[in-house]
């Protein structure tokens, strides 16, 4: 569909949760749908960790569709003949925002010499791009995974700037397993002599195989071990017996080899680093004296957002109880708050694939 | 005005009660009826909560702030006072310990609806009596082993439960085939009950 691509300058410096302030930092961002006079029908869509800024519009480094083009466009769910669509890749990321491949002061790439962000620092990159297009409410801000995590955050840190907070598989804090995954990825990247302590850039090799293997085991943790079951079982791959060597004789291991090798070639390693990073580190309530309910007190009885919360009974990354958690200290704080844990046999990718279940909520919500 | 003409008649009665404006939280609220009628007709803030995710999903499609969850768990994550009534309908005698739920209901809301069937009715006891089993009625179709009812009650009962735990009773209304009835002999005639209780 139509969309438009555009790069927002931050005027002012960023500043960041490890101390620093990013200086003159970028963030690219498209949009879709007109936006009204009154600026009041906007809606912002935050990304996956690995995702970016094409929500509904061809991929330029793939060319594959959108990665949530189901879910956005005329007519669809989150639907672009009424609303105006706002998705941005966040800092730290490398589709054109300000990230570890971008070029420092110095005019060097920053690679290791980036800060370490968060996502209450993406956020604040989110809310200097709404400040930059005079939007001061939103409609509503949307977000699955890591998308979710930066609506939660939003709502916490900046409760008047929207209307709804719609948090689709995801949580308020990443625990020992999502670190521990995290912490495997980031090592295997690590481990790739191409890696050179992050200075590959203008080296011609990239650590592509350490982070096709972050891929690779990060993957996994997105479906359901009912959905690799019925997907692969132990079927072969193009052969009709085991080869007793190494190659992937398993249709399971092709396909995990194609899904890492096929991410390298439209992401960087340091990005990579950076974003999982600002993942282990989120934990809202620890912003906020401790207390989740003490996040959303901005949100209480009659003013605020009203929110959405669903999680998929299949997702084991971020599970329903972590929804739940959310949903809780929002009860408390007094927050409008809807809950559903759909049924989906997809495991964690449930939020970008067919679930009509899904669409109807998300559209209910958001025109509700 | 509350359009109460599609509402269930123990809903229609509560809709009818509930205050303009006031804060809500309806317990099993199904798919969200009473809770659209309250918002529409009467501005009011309402909030609820439904263990049937199928349920849920259309709640939220019509545009309420809906929970999944279970009333037994899930009421002590409100706080105190939350809310100016809370509505319990045809879900008491589904509780684990019902005298902990009513308390729990007048904890989060100053005033509560509560309805349930009333197991005394003439009906049950001529099917308990004459059969020698588990009453199967209009109101009450499934089988003992099936249903959710865990703890039938009857007006009688709920009144001395009241009673035992310092509730005031503000209200009462009775039904039969969906109809309201007279205070008389509601015991033995009302197929159920829906009482309006305050914190004594």
């Amino acid at each position: 569909m139509n969309a438009s691509s555009q790069v927002f300058r931050l005027p002012h410096p960023l500043p960041l949760d490890g101390g620093q302030a990013l200086e003159g930092a970028a963030i690219a961002y498209e949009t879709y749908g007109e936006l009204a006079a009154d600026k009041s029908n906007a809606i912002l869509v935050c990304h996956a960790l690995t995702g970016d800024q094409y929500l509904a519009s061809p991929h330029p480094v793939t060319g594959k569709p959108g990665w949530w083009e189901r879910m956005v466009g005329p007519g669809k769910p989150i639907d672009t003949s009424r609303y105006h669509v706002i998705c941005a890749n966040v800092i730290g990321s490398c589709m054109g925002s300000t990230g570890p491949a971008s070029a420092a002061p110095d005019r060097r790439p920053w690679a290791m010499r980036f800060p370490v962000i968060t996502i209450r620092d993406m956020v604040r990159g989110l809310v200097a791009l709404l400040d930059g297009l005079g939007i001061e409410r939103l409609h509503a801000v949307v977000g699955g995974s890591m998308g979710g995590m930066q609506t939660l955050s939003l709502a916490a840190n900046f409760p008047d700037r929207a209307e709804r907070v719609l948090a689709i598989a995801t949580t308020a804090r990443h625990s020992a397993q999502n670190i521990a995954f995290h912490e495997v990825g980031r090592q295997a990247i690590m481990a790739d002599p191409n890696w050179r302590d992050g200075d590959y850039y203008g080296h011609g090799s990239a650590p592509d195989a350490g982070l096709a293997v972050a891929r690779m085991a990060a993957h996994i943790t997105y479906l359901s071990e009912a959905g690799l079951t019925e997907k692969f079982g132990r079927r072969l791959q193009d052969r009709d017996a085991k080869s007793f060597g190494f190659d992937a004789d398993f249709q399971v291991e092709s396909y995990l080899r194609y899904q890492g090798s096929g991410f390298t070639r439209r992401f960087d390693a340091n990005s990579y680093l950076y974003i999982t990073r600002a993942m282990d580190y989120l934990d809202i309530a620890e912003e906020h004296g401790g207390k989740l309910a003490d996040a959303f007190a901005g949100h209480a009885m009659g003013k605020g957002a009203r929110f959405c919360l669903v999680s998929f009974d299949t997702d084991w990354l971020y599970p329903t109880a972590e929804s739940r958690h959310v949903v809780h200290a929002l009860n408390a704080a007094g927050a409008p708050v809807s809950f559903v844990e759909l049924s989906a046999p997809f495991g964690h990718d449930s939020f970008l694939l067919d679930v009509p279940a899904l669409d109807r909520v998300v559209k209910g919500f958001l025109d509700g | 005005m509350v359009d109460a003409s599609t509402l269930r008649s123990d809903l229609a009665v509560i809709a009818r009660h509930v205050p303009a404006g006031v804060r809500v939280l309806d317990i099993g609220c199904g798919d969200g009826a009473l809770m659209a009628a309250l918002r529409d007709g009467k501005q009011v803030d309402a909030r609820g909560i439904e263990i049937d995710g199928a349920l849920v999903e259309r709640c939220v499609a019509r545009g309420l702030s809906v929970v999944q969850g279970d009333a037994d768990r899930d009421l002590a994550f409100y706080p105190d006072g939350a809310f100016d009534v809370a509505i319990l309908s045809q879900t008491l005698q589904t509780a684990a310990r019902p005298d902990r739920m009513l308390a729990e209901l007048l904890r989060v809301g100053r005033r509560a609806f509560v309805s349930f069937p009333n197991f005394a009715y003439w009906r049950m006891r001529w099917a308990l009596l004459s059969r020698g089993r588990m009453p199967v009625t209009r109101h009450l179709p499934v089988t003992w082993y099936e249903t959710e009812n865990i703890h039938h009650m009857t007006v009688r009962d709920f009144e001395e439960l009241a009673r035992d735990l310092g509730i005031a009773i503000e209200n009462r209304w009775f039904f039969t085939r969906d109809r309201e009835i007279g205070a008389a002999g509601a015991n033995w005639r009302a197929e159920y009950a829906l009482f309006e209780v305050r914190r004594g």
